[in-house]
């Protein structure tokens, strides 16, 4: 088998799988987002980009990505170094810190509106602790501070595991004998994981932060669940577009725009944490 | 020597502890899933919440008795195993060409793989319904099991990838060397230290088409897959069935990553070397 | 050439490869009836007489979608349809089987609304129901002195929820604000035609003014959860809200769980009358039908008096033919009934019709009922400048859609105009 052909072979199932099942839908939908119906149009764009709740759902959109994200990697990163450090226990730790995986965003926000709402378990716990005396509205309009870190926090218990999932496959890979050699030399645990495990894991790490900021770019169910209509992302207008206000090419005009910010998004950390060619790792 | 004693311990307990939290962190949510799951309707409403369930098995029985389940049941079952199979058997060779291989178009080939997550699948749905009704596999297993694979594959090519990327070439040098055909050193050597990799995919894709609601309402109507039978449901019905189904839709997936959880380390003894 | 082999191969797979039995199923494709209780209901009393029926109830999106799949395909297996007449009346005419002589409902006005324009019945009504107000009975003892709790204006339901509030510091009026929630209807059905009588034409006139000077003060004693909330049961069951507003079928729940502790009541009244709107659900057959006489006996299954009855107490929504109710229904059912019958029958009930002939821009108008709401209420905006911004946004969708005026607006010749 030729060298030259065969990575083109090995990646040519893939290329169709995904040109029939994905390409092909997407060119149709994406063509709805420059007509109107008479031709080539920007209108879709300006029609979006111009209602008054675009810029606060875009706004919405990237904080709150901005907000998880980082707290999820690092987590991920955390829980990822602890359960490969664990010598008994450690599958049972390491299952129960994936279970979050096996929840989808409508039950995970069905969960945390349990906890976040009026007379859920927040408010019975800050009740039987003695803070308050009447459940308090935690997620109200006139609080919104606090709907931003319900969103927040629930995202983040739910999304983690993603990237907990990705770094540890990844993590097992690296030889114990660095770390050991690394000891004999003296360095600490921070200087073993920033010189040892960082760089080796980032093939993993581009993978994990990548797909998760494009995730999070399309965060909807758990805005809605907790928020309502007081915290308007970007895929939730998609929706509205789509299936209320029966404008497909609106719809596809915001996804692009979200494709738009992935693709930013993605060419920068593919960039910052690229692999030198050459590199085994 | 007793002042590292010292910090040894109270770095172990500092240690202990964080792992201790970060569990309760995860449970305590699904605690809170399970109390309102074993609750009577009227304790689900009440404030406050109780801490302890009822062990009230009201809403659990009603699903016990809400005509479809088990054949829907089956129908999820199917649909995510076969997104399994598929996703692994696309994506890792796919996965192990990027990591092997200088070739042109590799970049632009990996860029474009994340990408097809970047668009939402709700809006795909409708060609993608049009094709299916048109080709004949309008409402079967197979057919979704097509769309979910669809949404695992990039998870399936790039995991394997990276990890593919962490075994040096040396070592399937080393067997070719030593008389195996490439495709045997891959399958001998390569492949149980990548089984990681493997299994964080299988997870991946079965999660994914396990909770995944849009596509499967719109492809399936007979072989309706558990979801999209009852998730649509909940959201509308009365709090505490919301619960009890929730829990219910979450107890297979949470069976299936127990199943495997310990494959997503290295083997002992494999990776020490 | 090529393509047909392999969609031959596809094929044959897909029919190794769990293909269903070919079943005489009509597949009933609804938007209604989805909590899970009221699906069960549905498939276990109200379809069991029907023959092979699959009902499948689902969220809008997938139902559209699905729908749309089949008409651009050619073909489906959709029997029939259930959804509301905003649904229906956002499709194409030309895609819906005509359906005279199957039945009829025993309203005129419905049986019109059902023509979406053209000559014959685009759907058959199937069902109806309406927005009331309920309230706990803790909530009683703070009615305001004189205040007929059957015939309400809002000024007294303002003072109402003041004096709780005041009572017990928290503000107890629940208000469907959340994303499901049908706060639209409110605002077209109940809050402009008791204040400016009208819904279009008078969409951004000095009454208007005045209706949105009121929403504020109401909303200043609702609780301030509400922008999550969109079943009002669930806040009447835990206590998060003494007195709501919300779909019969969304209160229903409190009702029937605790039917001692709640009370049905009509909707407020304004300066011009009792504004209400009857919500209509129908059934209907898509050109793609697979089994034309199956669907429409199914159709004409619906229509039957028990059919209507079982229906009646598996979702709460009313008959739309003429039956004899029963008198062992459920509390739910009693209660709401008595506060419809009040309602539409108060001296001075002022009907707001659901908004007909907007086709495709249904939902639009929809919208911006609900922005108008979001930017004046919640957001504090000048009244004045966002209606006058929002007027020119609906003068735009009824020229667009050419749909004259409804009641409770005078007749229009043409689109209907807003002054």
């Amino acid at each position: 088998m030729n060298n030259r052909t065969l990575p083109y072979i090995l990646i040519l199932p893939v290329t169709i799988f995904l040109g029939v099942f994905f390409l092909y839908p997407f060119v149709l939908v994406a063509q709805q987002a420059f007509t109107t119906g008479a031709g080539f149009t920007l209108d879709n764009f300006t029609k979006v980009t111009s209602h008054w709740k675009f810029s606060t759902s875009f706004k919405n959109t990237l904080l709150l990505a901005a907000a998880v994200v980082p707290v999820q990697l690092a987590l991920a990163l955390l829980m990822a170094t602890m359960v490969s450090n664990m010598k008994k226990g450690r599958d049972l730790v390491l299952y129960v810190w994936t279970i979050p995986l096996g929840i989808s965003d409508l039950a995970a926000g069905i969960i945390w509106l349990a906890i976040f709402e009026q007379s859920g378990f927040l408010n019975s716990m800050m009740h039987g602790l003695g803070f308050i005396d009447r459940p308090t509205n935690l997620i109200s309009y006139q609080s919104p501070a606090l709907v931003f870190v319900a969103i927040a926090l629930a995202e983040i218990w739910r999304a983690t595991a993603i990237m907990l999932v990705i770094l540890v496959a990844g993590i097992g890979l690296i030889p114990k004998e660095y770390y050991e050699a690394a000891e004999v030399f003296g360095a600490g645990p921070w200087k073993r994981f920033t010189r040892i495990t960082l760089p080796l894991l980032r093939p993993s790490l581009s993978t994990a932060l990548v797909l998760r900021v494009i995730l999070a770019f399309e965060v909807f169910a758990v805005v809605q669940a907790l928020g309502g209509t007081l915290y308007p992302v970007l895929m939730g207008e998609t929706y509205k577009y789509q299936f209320e206000l029966l404008n497909g090419g609106a719809a596809a005009a915001i996804a692009l725009i979200i494709l738009g910010i992935s693709i930013a998004a993605t060419l920068v950390i593919l960039r910052v944490l690229r692999v030198p060619k050459g590199a085994s790792i | 020597m007793a002042a590292t004693h010292q910090t040894r311990a109270s770095g172990r307990f500092v240690y202990v502890s964080g792992v201790v939290l970060l569990c309760a962190w995860v449970l305590v949510p699904l605690y809170f899933l399970l109390i309102n799951t074993l609750s009577s309707p009227e304790a689900v409403n009440a404030f406050p919440k109780s801490f302890i369930p009822e062990f009230d098995l009201g809403s659990l029985t009603f699903f016990a008795n809400f005509s479809g389940m088990l054949s829907a049941l089956k129908n999820s079952i199917f649909v995510a195993a076969i997104t399994m199979v598929l996703s692994i058997t696309l994506g890792a060779p796919a996965g192990y060409a990027l990591s092997r291989f200088e070739f042109r178009g590799k970049e632009t080939f990996r860029f474009l793989i994340l990408l097809t997550r970047a668009f939402p699948l709700p809006l795909l749905a409708l060609p993608l319904a049009v094709m299916f009704i048109r080709t004949g596999i309008d409402d079967t297993i197979f057919g979704l099991a097509l769309i979910h694979t669809t949404l695992a594959l990039p998870f399936a090519v790039l995991i394997t990838f990276s990890l593919f990327s962490g075994i040096p070439m040396e070592l399937e040098e080393a067997a070719w060397t030593l008389g195996c055909t490439r495709l045997t050193a891959f399958t001998k050597v390569v492949l149980p230290l990548v089984l990681p990799g493997i299994t964080a995919s299988a997870i991946f894709a079965f999660v994914i088409s396990w909770n995944e609601v849009f596509a499967a309402a719109v492809l399936t109507i007979e072989n309706r897959t558990l979801t999209a039978f009852l998730l649509q449901n909940l959201d509308t019905s009365p709090l505490h069935l919301k619960f009890a189904g929730g829990f219910i839709l979450v107890v297979p997936a949470l069976v299936f990553i127990f199943a495997v959880r310990k494959y997503l380390f290295a083997m002992w003894g494999i990776a020490n070397r | 050439m090529k393509f047909r082999k392999l969609t031959g191969a596809v094929s044959a797979m897909a029919l190794i490869l769990g293909a269903t039995a070919a079943t005489a199923d009509v597949l009933f494709w609804s938007t209604q009836a989805k909590p899970v209780e009221e699906a069960q209901a549905m498939r276990e009393q109200v379809l069991s007489g029907a023959g092979d029926v699959d009902y499948q109830p689902n969220d809008g999106g997938p139902w559209l979608t699905r729908l749309n799949a089949e008409l651009q395909a050619g073909s489906g297996s959709i029997g029939v349809l259930g959804a509301l007449h905003g649904d229906f009346s956002a499709m194409d005419p030309a895609d819906l089987v005509d359906l005279d002589g199957l039945g009829a409902s025993a309203s005129d006005t419905f049986n019109n609304l059902a023509m979406l324009g053209t000559d014959n019945m685009q759907y058959i009504p199937w069902m109806q129901a309406s927005y009331i107000m309920a309230a706990s009975k803790e909530a009683l003892p703070y009615l305001p002195e004189g205040a007929d709790i059957d015939a309400l204006t809002y000024d007294q339901l303002i003072e109402w929820a003041g004096n709780i509030k005041a009572a017990t510091g928290e503000a107890k009026f629940g208000f469907p604000a959340g994303p499901k929630g049908l706060k639209h209807r409110f605002f077209q059905g109940y809050l402009y035609p008791s204040y400016t009588d009208g819904v279009v034409r008078t969409f951004a006139s000095d009454s208007a003014v005045t209706a949105w000077e009121k929403m504020r003060e109401l909303w200043a004693v609702t609780n301030p959860a509400s922008t999550n909330f969109s079943f009002l049961q669930e806040q009447l069951l835990s206590g998060d809200a003494w007195i709501a507003f919300d779909h019969t079928s969304r209160l229903a729940g409190a009702f029937n769980e605790r039917p001692d502790d709640f009370v049905a009541f009509p909707a407020p009244a304004g300066p011009t009358g009792r504004g209400f709107m009857p919500v209509i659900a129908g059934v209907a057959i898509p050109r793609t039908a697979p089994d034309m006489d199956a669907a429409k006996t199914l159709v004409q299954h619906m229509l039957k008096p028990e059919t209507q009855i079982a229906t009646l107490r598996a979702t709460n929504f009313f008959p739309v033919v003429d039956v004899e109710l029963p008198s062992d229904l459920p509390p739910a059912v009693q209660a709401a009934g008595g506060a419809v019958a009040k309602m539409s029958g108060s001296a001075d009930a002022n009907p707001g019709l659901l908004p007909a002939g907007l086709g495709s821009l249904g939902g639009e108008f929809s919208q911006l009922y609900t922005e108008t709401f979001e930017r004046i209420v919640l957001g504090g905006e000048d009244i004045r400048s966002v209606l006058d911004e929002h007027k020119v946004r609906l003068q735009a969708i009824m020229t667009e859609s050419g749909a004259p005026c409804w009641a409770p607006d005078a007749a229009s010749d043409g689109p209907c105009p807003v002054e």
